[in-house]
């Protein structure tokens, strides 16, 4: 029977030469992140009464969401990790230094096609524009997984969203993942594996494919695939000399359904509070005041989405009633973006730069809102209290939308900016 | 044939009640003792005081949408929610709450089926949702053979430990 590529990866990962969605497998886990979810992940361990762990070599955690710890108590969660990690040898180990885990994780190659990848956090989906089987568990699950490495999965049915047309200019993948959640709603991928393909995707860089399978997981999806190109081997191969086997869907698969849509004519998108899926065009938010301008996250906080900002920026100032906060998403972006004198323009603007960590986005640190603030953010989620007070709203936007914003003080359209006409 | 049975008062709560709501991330750091007292916070800032033991969510669509926190199932199984049963859930919330041995169903029509304050009666083996106050009875899909394991076993570390041998 053909088989759609979550069918193939859960076949290869279960050691069956077929499954069907519906089935349940238990498949051997390739490898499994924890960030500071990995001090529950202990609780649950030592609960249990289990000190031992499945394969220190395949486990890989690190610090990212509350780093460097802001707390006495995220310090201590810090310290029981890293006692733990010391304990069992665990090799992969980052600790606050690498920055946030979707991107630290490609970066490091730890991220392969045809591998399946759990993470202690919901957007390891990220993975899927590896090709790689990625997906996000809570920690009882993980604890079962670096028990034993393996874990019990229900093979999901397959949408497909193809894609065409060239993006406009200051139009990104994270406008194509807003008009989706806009059009078809949060949950148009529940329970189901998405498959994304078409010119649009095959032009698009591993950054912009990146946020389109992590912000996936806001659909509801539980893989956000891309079958691998010669941009992914080429990237996967410069990150690890580990040996892989890529998957590919056969071309006959079954889907539940095919979406197509073409992007030529995509106007920049934005989610307004207090749910992804209410998506408007920026035609219809512009002129909305903000206080606070976020651009990082695991979704857009890569060296092209600070470009796209420091496109925007130079020879221009954030608005003086604006907090610009930016967050590269890891050292290596970081350093790149440094290099690159992106960090300097930023700076001159009058941004404020974090240490690479997940910051504000999940209200941990780092420029947490007050009641009746706004804030237009390069993040994932916009709900009720996520950024710090549950009275403060949240607008979802790309990069070149949270920097225009921050130059006038209110959502912006970056296209009219950058032609002089805002 | 494993048997799940749940009998309790509903609190019935809307669409999309998403994992920042259930356990903001403000509170994400604290001992669960602490964070469970800020559940549901943001849309009932009395939720924590007002729950009794053995009451049962009734929702909406895409229930626990958002995070994997497992923090979001524990609070609630923390201060005595018994079970959720919703119009449809996000898919990590199911999985985790399966996995601390919180009883979950998908039923559909059962928003309009509860009003605050009635009781339900769900048997999760056979999928049947009773409305006793108003005499309603809805079918719902009932949960899979290894599921109810896990939920018999009390979680899935629970069934572990037995096969282990512990």
């Amino acid at each position: 029977m053909p088989m759609t590529l979550a069918e193939k990866i859960l076949a290869r990962a279960s050691g069956n030469k077929e499954v069907a969605a519906g089935d349940y497998v238990t498949a051997k886990i390739d490898v499994a992140m924890a960030h500071e979810g990995a001090a529950w992940v202990i609780d649950e361990l030592m609960k249990a009464g289990i000190d031992r762990v499945w394969d220190p070599e395949r486990i890989v955690i690190l610090f990212d969401h509350w780093a460097p710890a802001p707390t006495e108590l995220t310090a201590e969660m810090h310290k029981k990790i890293r006692e733990f990690v010391k304990r069992h040898k665990i090799k992969h180990f980052y600790d606050i230094k690498a920055g946030i885990c979707h991107q630290v994780m490609p970066e490091m190659g730890h991220v392969r096609p045809g591998e399946l990848i759990v993470g202690t956090d919901s957007h390891t989906t990220t993975y899927g524009a590896f090709g790689a089987g990625g997906t996000g568990i809570g920690t009882t699950d993980m604890a079962v997984v670096f028990a034993t490495g393996e874990l019990w999965f229900r093979v999901p049915e397959s949408i497909k969203f193809r894609i065409k047309g060239t993006l406009p200019k200051y139009v990104t993948s994270k406008d194509v993942i807003l008009k989706i959640a806009g059009e078809y709603g949060t949950e148009v991928a529940q329970y189901k594996s998405v498959e994304f393909e078409g010119p649009t995707i095959s032009n698009m860089s591993i950054a912009s494919r990146m946020t389109l399978s992590n912000m996936a997981m806001e659909i509801g999806a539980k893989f956000a695939l891309i079958a691998p190109d010669d941009k992914t081997i080429s990237y996967v191969k410069s990150r690890t000399t580990k040996p892989f086997t890529p998957l590919y869907p056969d071309p006959d698969a079954v889907y539940e359904k095919v979406y197509e849509l073409d992007v030529s004519d995509l106007e920049p998108q934005v989610a307004f509070p207090h749910s992804i899926g209410n998506v408007k065009p920026i035609s219809e938010a512009e002129g909305i005041k903000i206080d606070q301008a976020f651009l990082g996250s695991c979704t857009n906080g890569r060296l092209e989405d600070l470009a796209a900002a420091a496109e925007i920026l130079k020879d221009r100032k954030v608005h003086p009633d604006v907090r610009m906060i930016v967050i590269p998403a890891s050292r290596e972006v970081y350093l790149e973006a440094v290099r690159a004198g992106i960090i300097e323009t930023l700076l001159k603007a009058g941004a404020v730069v974090c240490n690479p960590t997940c910051g504000p986005c999940m209200g941990t640190h780092l420029g947490l809102l007050a009641a009746g603030e706004r804030c237009i953010s390069s993040s994932n989620r916009n709900f009720k209290g996520r950024m710090g007070s549950s009275k403060a709203e949240i607008y979802l936007a790309s990069p070149y939308v949270v920097a225009a914003s921050a130059v006038k003080g209110e959502i912006t359209d970056p296209r009219k900016l950058m032609e002089g006409k805002a | 044939m494993t048997i799940i049975k749940v009998r309790g008062r509903v609190w019935k709560l809307g669409d999309n009640i998403d994992t920042d709501v259930i356990t903001p991330g403000k509170y994400l750091s604290l001992p669960m003792d602490q964070l469970k007292l800020h559940v549901l916070e943001p849309i009932n800032p009395d939720f924590a005081k007002m729950v009794k033991p053995g009451d049962v969510i009734v929702a909406g669509r895409n229930f626990g949408c958002g995070s994997s926190r497992e923090q979001a199932p524990r609070a609630l199984k923390e201060v005595g929610i018994a079970a959720v049963v919703a119009e449809s859930f996000a898919r990590i919330f199911f999985r985790n709450a399966i996995s601390i041995g919180l009883p979950v169903l998908i039923c559909e029509g059962v928003s309009k089926a509860f009003d605050e304050g009635d009781i339900l009666e769900a048997d999760f083996s056979t999928g049947e949702v009773k409305n006793v106050t108003k005499g309603i009875t809805l079918r719902a899909k009932p949960l899979p053979p290894l599921m109810l394991e896990i939920l018999s076993a009390g979680g899935a570390l629970e069934l572990l430990k037995k096969k282990f041998g512990k």
